[in-house]
């Protein structure tokens, strides 16, 4: 068979210099230095080893990772040309063991089936990996848009995107609404920060996604459809548009899809424009019809009256690309993964102090412990693991202790953070758990539509005592206030927004309250984030007398001969922390 | 609240450019009398002068039936939509949870330091504007940011700032 060599190109690939190194393998192809097949496919999950070149012949295949223009050149030279593979740079392989090789260890790939093993902008490939074959089973077997429904009830499949309603129950409310128009929406207008999963399904295998939701519009009897992105996903887009344009020519969009008399469907790229609130599904719909992006009070739910007044099924990403496995490998075996209440597997994205950031996939029921310390690989730096923030600016953190904390929709809501859509921001001994706290603040204040007092007023006044309190500043009286408000906010808010912004606070204030009273009382940031807090002091026994620090303080705050010890005046320094850094001698202290 | 952008006085009173606007003459019959159709028509509008002027604002409502007061809502609402004039490149300094925890803020102050902007200015020259956005969905290489459509990770200041003087070199080629 040809060489194959595949370089992976999502965002964070290229982010990582993937792009130069295609160019690299592209241009020594060119030149005739090797004869392989040049091609591409997205994230595999090991963004912490981006950028990765896959290297497939007749022996296998083996994933080298980190790879720079260099190196690239390098594997063709020794790889592909004396068949020799350069083992201290494989991170995957099949003849050969790597210390990564427990990243996959846990995972289980069902949403992410084919990305990292799939060309995205290729039908053939999706295919070749069973792709559109649920659609066609269907199809071929008749299935009745009520069994289909009951299969994805069957399934226990809860919505991906953080709400965990059950899909099936959607789906039936959907098909059960009588109209002759309606719609199916997916919702990949992922705003979380700290999140990328649906980034990652799209830009790595769009047409699951498609597929899933055609099957979704078959079981709900729907007619149009409507993908509603981000536009800070321009790659997610550009492979959208190139998958949807597939599927139209291969007669999966249109009119009697599949061979299926009278199913006709099609759908279209929304691009959002820019406000958290939208991922909100009433505020989401009101965006598609053009107006400002403001939720409206449910019932009427979308199956009953949703985008345009119709009925209307909305999914996450990450919901719809299951959908197709789920009818091709049966409902039963979905459900064999998971825990009772929690059927399935679950996407996140691991990111924060981590050694090893990336995009797993696990089955529900695994520990917190498991994904951290075996998948993850542990705390950067060999240093103090202290919380795992899940659920974005809706979630909270979950502290060290309770590490052990299965995997569920029930288990992660018993701890007050939520399940949510997929982020797992890992924090150590050097993140400030108020500063955390101020920081999802900031976020949801700004991003509040404004429609609600409580959200719109309450959020900011939280905002402004958190600053306060970072900034030594805070009073006794203020976690009082803090929780007082906090939770007439999550009683007055019409949408998730509101109702879950107080959360970070809560969670904080509930396994970190040592830390705010550490900044109230004593003015200290034990974590040594808030720099109001900061204390800059001169080690004598380090201080050379350099004068390097007395040089770049910018408030002539050091003072000190040459040669002789140095001292900082606190009550002119501006903590800025320059002293510190431009240090060599490690003779500046911060606590 | 998304609702706090509003136009201040003294942009206001900036004399405004002359802006061409037969340029969206196209985008208007595309979308006129469609419903749905502000988002579009306004990222399009946006898409052809990088920002929407007031008269585009003025023209779009008088050809479509669309009242400026909606238009302007809608516009004010999403962050996406700019009433000033941006710089050629944006470079947008991710500050989600991830960068947030990996030291985004050093970013984001050598930057200014080094354009001598602030966020949400543009440079004297034209080639620059700075701006923080939430998230950029490339949490594993935090801290990051993104020079049009080009996302960069793995930042230092210093590194940062080399990037952006690497393009300002190409530009001046």
């Amino acid at each position: 068979m040809e060489t194959k060599v595949i370089v992976g190109l999502g965002s964070c690939g290229i982010a990582a210099g993937a792009g130069k190194v295609f160019e690299t393998l592209n241009k020594l192809r060119d030149e005739g230095k090797a004869d392989f097949l040049l091609s591409r496919t997205s994230c595999v999950g090991m963004c912490y080893r981006e950028p990765l070149v896959e290297v497939v012949d007749g022996k296998g295949s083996v994933i080298y990772g980190n790879v720079d223009e260099k190196m690239a050149a390098e594997i063709i030279s020794r790889h592909l040309l004396k068949n020799e593979i350069i083992s201290e740079w494989v991170v995957r392989s099949e003849s050969q063991e790597t210390v990564d090789d427990t990243f996959f260890g846990g995972q289980v790939k069902i949403a992410l089936r084919n990305c990292g093993f799939i060309d995205p902008e290729k039908i053939e490939e999706y295919k070749a990996r069973g792709g559109y074959r649920a659609l066609e089973m269907i199809a071929r077997e008749k299935i009745a848009p009520e069994a289909v429904v009951q299969m994805v009830m069957d399934s226990g499949l809860r919505g991906r995107g953080g709400g965990g309603f059950s899909t099936g129950l959607k789906w039936k409310l959907t098909l059960n609404s009588q109209s002759d128009e309606k719609y199916v929406i997916c919702n990949a207008d992922e705003g979380d920060p700290g999140a990328f999963m649906d980034r990652s399904l799209l830009e790595g295998d769009p047409h699951s996604v498609l597929e899933g939701m055609i099957i979704g519009a078959y079981a709900v009897r729907g007619n149009g459809g409507v993908i509603y992105c981000r536009a800070e996903y321009p790659l997610a887009i550009k492979r959208l548009y190139i998958a949807i344009d597939q599927a139209r020519k291969n007669g999966y969009l249109g009119k009697d899809i599949a061979g299926i008399e009278g199913f006709n469907f099609d759908l279209y790229i929304k691009e959002g424009a820019g406000a958290f609130v939208c991922g909100e599904e009433t505020a989401l719909m009101a965006s598609v019809e053009g107006k400002r992006g403001m939720p409206y009070k449910k019932p009427p739910f979308p199956a009953e009256s949703g985008l345009w007044r119709k009925p209307t099924n909305i999914n996450n990403v990450e919901t719809w690309a299951n959908i197709p496995w789920i009818i091709t490998e049966g409902p039963e075996k979905y459900a064999s993964y998971g825990t009772e209440k929690s059927k399935g597997t679950k996407v996140f994205a691991l990111t924060g102090k981590i050694n090893r950031g990336g995009l797993v996939e696990v089955p529900m029921g695994i520990t917190l412990r498991e994904i951290i310390y075996e998948l993850g690989g542990g705390i950067q730096g060999g240093k103090q693991f202290k919380a795992v923030q899940m659920g974005g600016p809706s979630g909270g953190c979950i502290p060290a202790a309770l590490v052990d904390t299965i995997i569920d929709y029930d288990s992660v809501t018993s701890t007050g953070a939520i399940m949510g859509s997929g982020g797992m921001v890992v924090m150590d001994e050097t993140t400030c758990m108020v500063d955390v706290a101020r920081f999802f603040l900031d976020f949801t204040y700004k991003e509040s539509c404004g429609k609600c007092t409580f959200c719109r007023v309450g959020t900011k006044r939280m905002l402004e005592i958190l600053t306060r309190i970072c900034e030594g500043e805070g009073k006794e009286s203020d976690i009082e206030l803090l929780e007082e408000l906090a939770y007439q906010i999550k009683d007055s808010s019409l949408c998730g927004l509101g109702q879950t912004a107080p959360n970070p606070v809560l969670t904080t204030l509930k396994y970190f309250r040592n830390e705010y009273l550490a900044h109230i009382v004593d003015r200290k940031c034990p974590a040594g984030v808030c720099t109001k807090l900061l204390t800059y002091e001169v080690i004598p026994e380090n201080c050379t007398g350099c004068t390097v620090c007395a040089k770049n303080c910018p408030v002539d705050a050091i003072s000190g001969e040459r040669k002789q010890l140095h001292h900082i005046d606190q009550a002119v320094c501006i903590k800025c922390g320059l002293c510190f850094t431009k240090c060599t001698f490690d003779a500046i202290r911060k606590y | 609240m998304r609702i706090q952008r509003v136009f201040k006085e003294k942009e206001l009173k900036q004399a405004p450019e002359a802006v061409d606007l037969s340029l969206i003459d196209g985008l208007i019959e595309k979308y006129k009398g469609k419903p749905g159709n502000m988002i579009p028509l306004l990222q399009g509008a946006q898409a052809v002068y990088g920002f929407i002027p007031r008269e585009v604002f003025v023209k779009i409502s008088r050809e479509t039936g669309l009242t400026l007061s909606e238009i302007y809502g809608v516009a004010t609402f999403y962050a996406q939509f700019r009433l000033n004039p941006v710089g050629k490149h944006i470079i947008k300094v991710c500050h989600g949870t991830a960068c947030h925890v990996q030291n985004a803020d050093s970013i984001s102050d050598a930057l200014r330091e080094a354009l001598k902007i602030k966020d949400g200015e543009t440079t004297p020259d034209g080639l620059f504007t700075l701006e923080s956005v939430a998230c950029l969905g490339c949490c594993s290489l935090a801290p990051v940011m993104m020079i049009g459509d080009e996302s960069y990770g793995k930042l230092t200041g210093r590194s940062a700032v080399k990037i952006v003087r690497e393009i300002k070199a190409g530009e001046s080629n």
